[in-house]
């Protein structure tokens, strides 16, 4: 028996009043990792109505972009080396986005093989000022690579 | 993903034009389940807090509804204990957020935002008021139909769903980008709740059943 699945549908433009009026940013509490970036779209203009999701074997969180379209995240890097697995919800995206964060020292995987090699710097989060940053371009210049989920 | 999910591409909704990504999606060499630990986000749900009826000093303007139903996988498993999360606008048609303009009247007694989990057979249960139908700018003279958004943990990341439910009947339908993005009619079909007589709640509110179909996890099946 296969039944058939409901379909996605945008976010929209008010999903805080639903999805994110309290904190859930700490995916590991009191972690040693602060995770910054921005969301931006194909203009480079900040999504200030984006979410970020993300999952770990060591937790999850999500956190809604702010008017210059930041998010943040406390957590730890995974045990494993892994990366983290990341989701995008916005106004404007009919169904969420998935990518993943690689910390800049992790090597070539699968993964990464399967994208083509000039985007897969889109994947890498940087070090700055203490913290891990990745920017997620919506679409355009440095369009980050997005998988099928 | 499949032609069951709306196309990211997809102009007639105006903000897709400079959200939507330009190039192909990735396709995972390998399950995406391997890729994914389990779904979280449960934190701590109120009993409460799945009666948006409640949440203010009075009861809200509206028509009261009752609106449930079950989350299950493709294959009829209930997803059990899995966080369900609703946001709507008021009986007005209205939202209690800092970027609605509409100038319709909030209500005082409205939230608009509820959160429950499922029961051992992938129940859900909320008691709201039916949210109005509102004006969004998207083009000359454009109305959303009414509807709920509910946000849907599976049992795994993968099986994450956001999504709109729908009322029956509603004339704004064809007229609806976001609705008509989904381009399988039996799909969208899947986004409108069943009035249920059986589920109105006599000289109280009326009943609407609504069930919530998640992919498999491809390893499991």
């Amino acid at each position: 028996m296969t039944l058939p699945r409901t379909p996605s549908q945008t976010v929209g433009p008010y999903f805080a009043i639903g999805l994110t009026q309290r904190a859930q940013n700490e995916v590991v509490r009191d972690g040693d990792v602060r995770l910054i970036g921005r969301v931006t779209d194909g203009n480079g203009e900040p999504v200030s109505d984006a979410m970020v999701e993300i999952c770990q074997p060591e937790g999850w969180g999500r956190c809604g972009t702010d008017a210059d379209g930041r998010y943040s995240f406390v957590t730890v890097r995974p045990a494993d080396g892994r990366p983290l697995d990341v989701l995008v919800f916005a106004r404007g995206l009919l169904r969420h986005l998935g990518t993943r964060i690689y910390f800049p020292d992790a090597g070539e995987d699968e993964v990464l093989r399967a994208v083509p090699p000039e985007a897969r710097e889109t994947l890498f989060a940087l070090e700055e000022d203490g913290a891990y940053r990745f920017d997620i371009r919506l679409r355009g210049d440095g369009e980050t690579v997005f998988f099928a989920v | 993903m499949t032609e069951v999910d709306p196309p990211l591409d997809w102009p007639d909704y105006r903000s897709t034009q400079t959200r939507a990504p330009s190039r192909p999606l990735v396709v995972l060499p390998y399950a995406l389940s391997e890729l994914s630990g389990p779904a979280f986000g449960n934190g701590d749900v109120d009993a409460a807090d799945a009666d948006l009826t409640r949440q203010g000093e009075g009861e809200p303007l509206g028509e009261r509804i009752v609106v449930t139903g079950r989350v299950v996988e493709d294959d009829g498993r209930p997803v059990r204990n899995a966080l369900v999360e609703v946001w709507q606008a008021n009986a007005a048609g209205r939202y209690r957020h800092d970027g609605d303009r509409h100038p319709a009247p909030l209500d005082p007694h409205f939230h608009g935002a509820g959160r429950c989990l499922t029961d051992a057979d992938g129940a859900y249960r909320f008691v709201t008021v039916k949210p109005g139908a509102y004006p969004w700018g998207n083009h000359e003279n454009a109305w959303r139909p009414a509807h709920i958004h509910f946000s849907v943990f599976g049992r795994m990341f993968t099986q994450r769903l956001v999504t709109q439910m729908y009322f029956p009947g509603d004339p704004l339908f064809e007229y609806d980008p976001i609705f008509q993005s989904v381009r399988d009619p039996q799909a969208r079909e899947r986004l409108v709740a069943q009035f249920d007589l059986s589920l109105t709640q006599p000289e109280w509110a009326l009943g609407y059943r609504w069930d919530i179909v998640l992919r498999s996890t491809p390893f499991e099946q």
